[in-house]
């Protein structure tokens, strides 16, 4: 209940102290008290529309953020393993990387998979690979994310077919499927269904869990990927957030309440090395989904107006000369996604810009986040930049430029956003953007008008031996296409050929959800190849125009 | 140099595209002309391009850790093809696979940080070496 007469101040305390507080001491190093947030009387706080303080009103008083490492290489005994691990250092989430094959919807056997089969994540062909990829984790407790987009809706209809197997409800289970198609069009490139059959299935995960996953956040809508192609931080938020809004214009087309959607509808930033641009970037981030989401779509329900994300520092800003300097690097940009109030961070491995991480340097990247959030005390109190003359400034600067790019997308899409999106990939006008502040930063850098420590400046020990790096050899590949053939000579062809056909006239017919007949495919082992053949039978293949 | 034809081409599943097309415009700020494969393509589709297009050099980028596989694929594709184009190979290869990919046939490797300059400089090395004029 909020009385009119009441300040937000007094508004705020009301929240904080019916929200729980994590046990730790808060207080400064020498002994100062810490309050939970500073700010004037009638400021805005944290947890108060529009949440440019964060979306909750005790922040880290009540919980860290989630430290969740993405892990992923080989098969998935190899990375069950390094699950376990990650579990055992104090990481508290899961977040599964899979292979170039999983992500474009490919079986290991496939002949386009050649070479990279477990190199970039884990090979997942069928339910059995995910039994073993989460075997011995109780998924009714950690919260797992996938990061999946093209064959989201198939690699999650394994995943809640083998959480069943192993006795936990679909209802039970806490996670995040990525599910965002529009920056794989837009960045990342692995796309496979043209986009307006792509975002058919992206409805249907949507509806799937706002009916029977409550604790599942169905799409993350990402700009990590778009930042990591080469856009500025203004165009990340804005494509972002731009991206968020068709999501939603797609989930009310279909007939879906707002405020039974958005609450789990999840974001994921990169944390680049400018630290105070992206702080401003989070805050403004928070601000505009909320008012968009109350202005423009009518949400009632606050938490359909709390932008929630993840934050990954950023692998682009890695070297490969003196890869130690790395650990500095993120650190800095992690604790720029403390400050700015993430909810979920991934630190980057010093070893990132070679090859795969080590488990040493995933654990040093873990240790990062565990000084931040237990040494340093920065997570005692909740934006602490807030009110600062220079970030506030920066934050309604972001906000603006963001808000262009929003005019010009709502006007290609003569009024929707979910239009303007699809027209602007279709136009090209994402990727032309991203390449040319790809290009931007490259010429600056070669005009030595920006310094980048180990490549265009401070050279000195470049010569030194490379760090130990891991290795992944070709028999990976071989014991994965060896266990493929297995699981097919195991399973029942005429119930794997009968729930392809069902899966092919129901895909066929936009009106259905094609979750069901996904889950049931899992659960007749049939593979990822076979499963997304099929619907790319009937959605056709995108393919890009190239362009430099 | 004065106009060389350069292919550049992402082989295999790999949709990392930053480097390929920031690499395609310093090469043709340089001078060069450039032909850009798109994603997706296999050995066998960037030689024939390669053949087709007469080019005098092809860059491959590649992000994935595929290159040890693929790479030394497009050299062979090329030779199978009769023709004696060089294959230069950008991207995250870590120093242990290199005397292996010199020995596969790459004629160049540029891994992350090369500046602009040293790019060109590396490329026109390749192509002088190949006798290209």
């Amino acid at each position: 209940m909020t009385s009119p007469t009441e300040s937000p101040r007094a508004q705020w305390e009301r929240a904080f102290n019916a929200s729980p507080s994590r046990d730790a001491e808060f207080t400064t190093l020498s002994g100062i008290p810490l309050d939970p947030v500073y700010g004037p009387e009638d400021g805005e706080f944290p947890g108060q529309y529009p949440y440019t303080r964060g979306p909750y009103a005790s922040m880290y008083r009540s919980r860290l953020w989630t430290m969740r490492m993405f892990a992923g290489f080989g098969t998935a005994d190899d990375t069950n393993w390094r699950f376990k691990e990650i579990i055992r250092a104090g990481g508290t989430g899961l977040s599964t990387a899979f292979d170039m094959p999983t992500l474009l919807g490919l079986d290991s056997d496939d002949p386009m998979s050649l070479g990279e089969v477990g190199r970039c994540g884990v090979a997942v062909d069928t339910l059995a690979d995910m039994e073993d990829l989460y075997a011995g984790i109780d998924l009714g407790e950690i919260t797992t994310s996938m990061t999946i987009n093209s064959p989201a809706a198939v690699i999650f209809a394994m995943f809640v077919a083998q959480a069943e197997k192993a006795g936990v409800s679909r209802a039970r289970l806490g996670g995040t499927l990525q599910n965002d198609i529009l920056k794989e069009y837009q960045a990342q490139k692995e796309f496979v269904f043209p986009p307006r059959q792509s975002m058919r299935l992206v409805r249907d995960t949507i509806d799937f869990t706002a009916a029977e996953m409550p604790r599942w956040n169905s799409v993350s809508i990402s700009g990590y990927h778009i930042r990591e192609a080469g856009s500025t931080a203004v165009e990340e938020l804005a494509f972002t957030l731009a991206n968020g809004f068709a999501y939603v214009e797609l989930a009310l087309a279909a007939g879906l309440d707002i405020d039974t959607f958005a609450p789990r509808l999840s974001f994921f930033f990169n944390a680049h090395i400018d630290f105070f641009e992206e702080i401003a970037k989070y805050r403004a981030a928070r601000r505009i989904w909320a008012r968009w989401m109350k202005d423009r779509y009518g949400a009632t329900d606050p938490r359909s107006m709390q932008c929630r994300f993840h934050t990954q520092t950023a692998g682009v800003s890695l070297t490969a000369q003196q890869p130690e300097v790395n650990i500095a690097r993120t650190a800095i940009e992690a604790l720029a996604g403390v400050l700015g109030g993430t909810q979920s961070l991934h630190t980057n491995s010093m070893d990132e810009a070679l090859a795969l991480p080590t488990e040493k340097a995933a654990r040093i990247a873990l240790r990062t986040q565990q000084v931040i959030a237990h040494e340093t005390n920065t997570a005692h109190v909740a934006d602490p930049l807030g009110g600062s003359w220079y970030v506030e400034s920066l934050t309604d600067e972001v906000e603006r430029q963001a808000e262009e790019i929003f005019a010009h997308l709502d006007a290609l899409g003569d009024g929707s956003m979910l239009e303007g999106a699809i027209k602007g990939i279709e136009e090209n006008w994402f990727q032309g953007r991203i390449s040319d502040s790809a290009y931007d930063l490259e010429r600056r850098m070669n005009a030595g008008q920006r310094i980048t420590v180990g490549v265009n400046a401070f050279t000195e020990g470049n010569e030194e031996a490379q760090i130990q790096l891991l290795r992944i050899t070709n028999e990976d590949e071989q014991r994965q296409r060896k266990r493929l053939d297995a699981v097919r000579a195991d399973r029942n062809s005429r119930q794997v050929e009968e729930v392809l056909e069902r899966l092919r006239v129901e895909a066929a017919d936009p009106e259905i959800n094609l979750m069901p007949t996904l889950i049931d495919a899992a659960n007749a082992y049939v593979s990822i190849g076979e499963m997304m053949g099929t619907m790319a039978g009937v959605f056709g293949r995108h393919v890009e125009v190239p362009s430099i | 140099m004065a106009g060389e034809r350069i292919l550049v081409a992402k082989v295999g599943l790999d949709g990392h595209d930053r480097g390929v097309k920031v690499v395609a415009r310093i090469l043709r700020d340089a001078g060069y002309e450039v032909i850009y494969t798109g994603l997706f393509q296999t050995p066998e589709t960037v030689a024939a391009a390669a053949v087709d297009e007469d080019a005098d050099a092809i860059g491959l980028s590649m992000l994935s850790g595929a290159h040890m596989t693929l790479a030394p694929l497009v050299v062979e594709a090329v030779r199978a093809r009769g023709a004696d184009i060089p294959v230069i190979l950008g991207g995250t290869v870590p120093d242990h696979d290199l005397d292996d990919l010199t020995a596969a046939g790459i004629a160049a490797v540029l891994t992350p940080g090369t500046t602009a300059e040293d790019i060109v400089a590396e490329v026109q090395r390749v192509l002088d070496a190949s006798g290209v004029h």
